[in-house]
């Protein structure tokens, strides 16, 4: 019997490191975070949009958490952990003395609750699929029960869950959002309405909410990480538009831009010294590709989609969004695990992208059409690979229409024959390469309303990749990563994509606050910013 | 109208005006053969190492946009788009709308009140969301932007030709020519059409650049004429935040709409001299 | 008077239920599926489909309109797919912010565009008019969010004397209704030049004129009495073209207002904001078209009220 247990110095050591930097800093302080869109909701089993995904893990927490700044798993609500040998039994000690924001403790009987309350249907959660794998997911999802048999509270601090199969990411599932904790009580009492109320054991708590226009986050005083959060306050600013959100950052009187620095001034910040250096870069699990979809002549010719991919100059769509990203030449993102360090993917060669034009009996090009989101940069990267696909004999039609009317096309069979994903998929929920498959390229998303706009389906392909996540040993952990690898080469070779670039972040930051390390402003799982750790440098 | 013509040659500013407006349509017709570039073709050459535009220059006489295309070729071609949202889409709003507001301010009893309250009801839409739904629903395409802006656009006009229609209709001209046992077409086409000429010509020339501007705005929101079909509004909406940094993708755009505009606007004025009955034989 | 309101009253009734007939019509015309923008990208085929009869989409349209007329006759607007609040609320704590600008841009427009106007008309011909007019033309031409994002980059960024954004007291509404006046000022510049260009060559005009009245007293008391007819025509349509302006204008000065909403409801297919805002939009118009007609009776006797 293998058992792995992660106790809470891994937490302390973690903590400590922050400490180590962050003594002097007192906690107190605010900053002002500007966005232009409305925050839907605050539920964390509803909330799915890149904005409130972070504001969320402020508020709430789950069994598991990442380390700031990284993507290694680290218990939070949870104190440790234990999987059975055969990867189907989860045991979670719970820490003790957690509080909800109204002062109520925290126990197995709220964690459980929650995991029911995402997977109901009444709920409407978008993530509840991610827990299919937990015994009785079904008769809850059906709407036949309301409470999952596979969850037992053992004691208020002890919780196991069964599985039906293993399942290697499970771990990162619980540390989703979909997953955090909340109070019973105040989602009874709000019921609809709990998103605008919501209650959770997380380092903030909601002070105020002026529809379209603030939201006010307060410091949880009894937060049980000790030093966290590192603010007084967080002030949400809605309804900015990001080039007057720079000018207002560029004054001092905002310190954070939560959609990023508008594309039109990026050169421009970028070649200015004061301005660059409050820039900070990173990567993210983001990969940018255009669908070729398989069901569509004459896209269904394996050697059309290859050719297609050798045709496609991605060093200039790279430079037409300024740099912003790297070329990609795989499906999956530098930063996921799994990546091939080793794999060229297809060169950008127009002749023999015509070569292979040629062999399939298409010497003379096709017209097809290629459908794309209708914001800027998506439609002029999609002219840039419409002018690439025109020099080898590719006449496209571009499709520039609302991301939903894309997105309803991409899921019906047949429609888009090509899609250029930019603004509505991939960026990853989970830093985990089953997340790049499942969803976007395995055989049961190929199916209507399904995100595999390439309807690609490979079984061979899907059984690989369930071997893969069949493998819960952590002694597995790299035999496990290898099969992902082989997975996406499968992929590669059958090329339902093109892959055209992993895009990078760029978070401005004003001078007056700052993190221990530059990382927390490129945290892969908070975005824009790991808001708990977060402080002042002028607070005192 | 030869008195109209003589008007014209005779006001240096119409005839700049005629000028201009024979230039546009000339380059929107002669584009393939004016153009210094395909206006699709993205240049290599045509952005900086960074990626961003390049400003005017020997070689891209205007600059090129965000693509590295020539600016210059791109409102050539764009001359087209515009010019028939602008001017065909604007002129059977112009039409439709006329008409119906006079029938329905002479008509007035059931026929009136019917295309009032269905003028109502059509206004009572906000004409950008109108529009937008009407263009994702329908496939967007040159025409389909055009005659959703004629279908958004009739409305107005015929609102204010019916007000001043109901308030002719009760001069005592107008009476006089009823007594006098003129027929309806007649008291139409002399006594009341007359009258809303200088209304209906500041309202075609107005509707020239505000059409045109809602072409710009329904193809920024991804409905409208598709890439990479260049329109004037277009080209400045795709531009429009690089204002501070790129100018020149605002400014030539923007200078062609309010030129373009302006000179039909001028012919127009002209053509009010020409028919304006309160100026007839006064010179 | 009172039958005419009433009556004008009643039609207004009949013509918001015609409007919700087309919206509700046009909102299920757009080829995209609400539940699967609730749903997500991670969702499975059984929670879409769950996810519509929830919200009684799998219903036949007719159904489903039953229904909203039932609700709506509660004053319920139903609750937002996207932000799950009852768009009553969101509509609610964002219609003061609009109705202010709307105020302002209308202020803003006749205090730049009646004057002048009024100027360019008595000027028929000269420079004056030409410079007038081609200025006009210009604010009419200019698209709003290059005029606004100028405005604020002159004004507030390098002069600093209006906050950059924001919303509250008189200093943050200056510079969004300005944006909305100059295009709108274009406008009714023009159309009060025209129609006072018409009425100063009446001849009860030259025949004031002859009698010795002041040229001031003129234009203003015969010349503008009767060329404000077609402007005042114009207010009821103006309102529709504000809604079309504030959607740009709100997003530049981050105004807290319907416009916001209403962009936001239409790129994630929000069908309960967009019918809501569109139901408030046209309630404002048709308000404004019944105050254009009463108006127009009360300056002009001579227009029956029927």
């Amino acid at each position: 019997m293998t058992t792995r247990t992660l106790l809470r110095a891994a937490l302390l050591a973690g903590a400590a490191l922050i400490g180590a930097f962050g003594t002097d800093v007192r906690a107190a302080g605010s900053m002002i975070v500007t966005y232009q869109s409305d925050v839907a909701t605050l539920d964390p089993a509803v909330g799915y949009d890149w904005q409130n995904w972070s504001m969320i893990k402020s508020l709430f927490d789950g069994l598991i958490d990442y380390a700031p700044g990284t993507t290694e798993i680290v218990p939070d609500l949870a104190e440790s952990y234990e999987i059975s040998a055969d990867g189907l039994t989860y045991t979670f000690k719970l820490r003790q003395g957690v509080t909800f924001h109204n002062g109520r403790e925290m126990t197995a009987e709220d964690v459980k609750y929650s995991l029911e309350r995402t997977i109901n249907p009444a709920t409407q959660s978008p993530g509840a699929s991610y827990y299919d794998t937990i015994k009785g997911y079904e008769d809850v999802a059906s709407g036949a029960s309301t409470t999952l048999a596979g969850v037992t509270v053992v004691d208020p601090h002890t919780l196991t869950i069964e599985l039906n199969r293993p399942d290697a990411p499970f771990l990162h599932k619980l540390a989703l959002n979909f997953a955090f904790v909340v109070a019973k009580e105040a989602v009874e009492e709000h019921g609809a309405d709990f998103g605008k109320n919501p209650v959770g054991t997380g380092a903030f708590k909601l002070a105020e909410w002026t529809l379209g226009q603030r939201v006010v986050f307060a410091r949880n005083a009894d937060y049980y990480i000790a030093d966290r959060p590192k603010l007084d306050e967080v002030v949400f600013e809605i309804g900015q538009d990001p080039s007057v959100a720079l000018l207002r950052l560029e004054r001092g009187e905002v310190d954070l831009l939560g959609d990023g620095i508008p594309p039109a001034r990026f050169v421009d910040v970028m070649g200015n010294a004061d301005l660059a250096k409050q820039v900070v870069q990173g990567g993210q699990l983001h990969t940018g590709y255009v669908t070729l979809n398989t069901r569509v002549a004459p896209l269904d010719n394996v050697a059309v989609r290859q050719a297609l991919n050798h045709a496609i100059n991605k060093d200039r769509i790279v430079q037409i969004i300024n740099g912003r990203a790297v070329p990609a030449n795989q499906a999956l993102p530098p930063a996921m695990p799994a990546y091939n360090t080793a794999e060229t993917g297809y060169a950008y060669d127009p002749e023999k992208a015509k070569a292979l034009l040629a062999e399939a009996g298409l010497a003379d090009g096709f017209s097809t059409e290629l459908y794309a989101m209708n914001t800027d940069p998506n439609p002029r990267i999609a002219q840039a690979i419409q002018q690439d696909l025109a020099a080898i004999g590719v006449t496209v039609e571009i499709k520039a229409l609302d991301p939903s009317v894309v997105i309803e096309a991409g899921g019906t069979e047949g429609a888009a024959p090509m899609i250029w994903s930019g603004g509505m998929a991939w960026i990853a929920d989970f830093p985990d390469p089953s997340n790049f498959y499942w969803a976007i390229l395995g055989c049961g998303a190929a199916a209507p309303g399904g995100w595999n706009w390439s309807w690609y389906c490979n079984q061979d392909v899907d059984a690989l990749a369930g071997q893969a996540d069949a493998m819960t040993d952590p002694a597995q952990a790299q035999a496990r990563l290898d099969a992902w690898t082989r997975v996406f080469s499968k992929v590669l070779a059958d090329a339902p994509w093109i892959p055209i670039f992993n895009e990078e972040r760029f978070t401005m930051h004003s001078t007056r606050i700052a993190g221990d390390s530059d990382a927390i402003f490129v945290d892969p799982v908070h975005i824009p910013v790991h808001y708990d750790v977060v402080f002042a440098t002028d607070a005192q | 109208m030869a008195h109209g013509f003589k008007g014209f040659v005779r006001d240096p500013l119409a005839f700049a005006g005629a000028v201009t407006v024979a230039l546009v349509v000339a380059a929107a017709l002669l584009a393939p053969m004016i153009a210094p570039y395909d206006p699709a073709e993205q240049f290599f050459d045509g952005l900086t190492i960074e990626g961003a535009p390049l400003p005017p220059s020997e070689r891209f006489p205007l600059g090129t946009d965000l693509l590295g295309r020539d600016l210059l070729s791109r409102l050539i071609w764009g001359a087209r788009a515009s010019l028939t949202v602008g001017v065909v889409a604007n002129g059977a709003a112009v039409i439709v709308g006329t008409l119906l507001g006079m029938i329905a301010g002479l008509a007035r009893g059931v026929v009136g009140g019917a295309i009032m309250r269905f003028t109502d009801l059509m206004m009572a839409f906000p004409a950008l969301l109108l529009a937008i739904a009407l263009a994702a629903i329908l496939r967007p395409s040159l025409w389909i932007v055009a005659l959703v802006i004629a279908l958004v656009n009739w409305v107005q006009i015929c609102r204010v030709v019916y007000t001043q229609t109901t308030a002719l209709a009760e001069r005592e001209f107008i009476e006089a020519a009823r007594a006098l046992g003129a027929g309806r077409a007649r008291i139409v086409l002399r006594h009341v059409l007359p009258h809303l000429v200088p209304t209906i010509l500041v309202w075609s020339t107005l509707g020239i650049a505000t059409t045109v501007l809602l072409e710009a705005t329904l193809s920024f929101l991804g409905v409208g004429v598709q890439p990479p079909t260049p329109s004037w509004g277009g080209i400045i909406f795709e531009g429009q935040s690089y204002f501070l940094t790129a100018p020149w993708l605002v400014f030539f755009p923007g200078i062609a709409i309010i030129m373009a505009a302006l000179a039909f606007n001028l012919v127009g004025e002209a053509l009010n001299d020409a028919l304006d009955p309160t100026q007839r034989g006064r010179r | 008077m009172i039958r005419f309101l009433a009556r004008r009253l009643a039609q207004a009734v009949v013509i918001l239920l015609g409007v919700t007939v087309v919206t509700f019509a046009l909102a299920f015309l757009i080829p995209a599926d609400p539940a699967r923008m609730i749903a997500g990208r991670a969702a499975t085929v059984e929670t879409v489909a769950s996810i519509r009869h929830q919200l009684g989409l799998d219903q036949p349209i007719p159904v489903q309109y039953a229904r909203y007329l039932g609700r709506l006759a509660q004053g319920d607007l139903g609750r937002s797919y996207a932000q799950k609040t009852e768009v009553v609320e969101l509509i609610g704590s964002r219609l003061p912010a609009t109705l202010l600008l709307l105020a302002g841009a209308i202020f803003c427009e006749l205090a730049i565009g009646l004057p002048a106007g009024i100027f360019a008309a008595t000027r028929r011909g000269r420079f004056a008019d030409r410079a007038v007019m081609t200025l006009s033309f210009v604010g009419v031409s200019a698209p709003q969010f290059v005029v606004g994002l100028l405005l604020l980059y002159v004004f507030a960024y390098l002069l600093g004397l209006f906050p950059l954004s924001g919303y509250g007291g008189l200093e943050h509404l200056v510079l969004p209704a300005l944006t909305l006046g100059l295009a709108g000022g274009g406008f009714y510049s023009r159309m009060t030049r025209a129609s006072m260009v018409g009425v100063l060559g009446q001849d009860y005009i030259r025949t004031a004129r002859a009698k010795g009245v002041a040229e001031t007293g003129v234009v203003l008391r015969h010349g503008l009495r009767n060329a404000i007819l077609p402007i005042v025509a114009m207010i009821g349509i103006d309102i529709g073209l504000f809604m079309s302006g504030a959607v740009v204008v709100e997003s530049v000065f981050g105004w807290p207002g319907i416009g916001q909403l209403a962009w936001q409801a239409i790129q994630r297919v929000d069908i309960p904001i967009m019918m809501g805002v569109t139901l408030t939009a046209a309630t404002a118009i048709v308000l404004g078209n019944v105050i254009a007609d009463l108006a127009t009776a009360l300056i002009d006797p001579r227009i029956r009220l029927n």
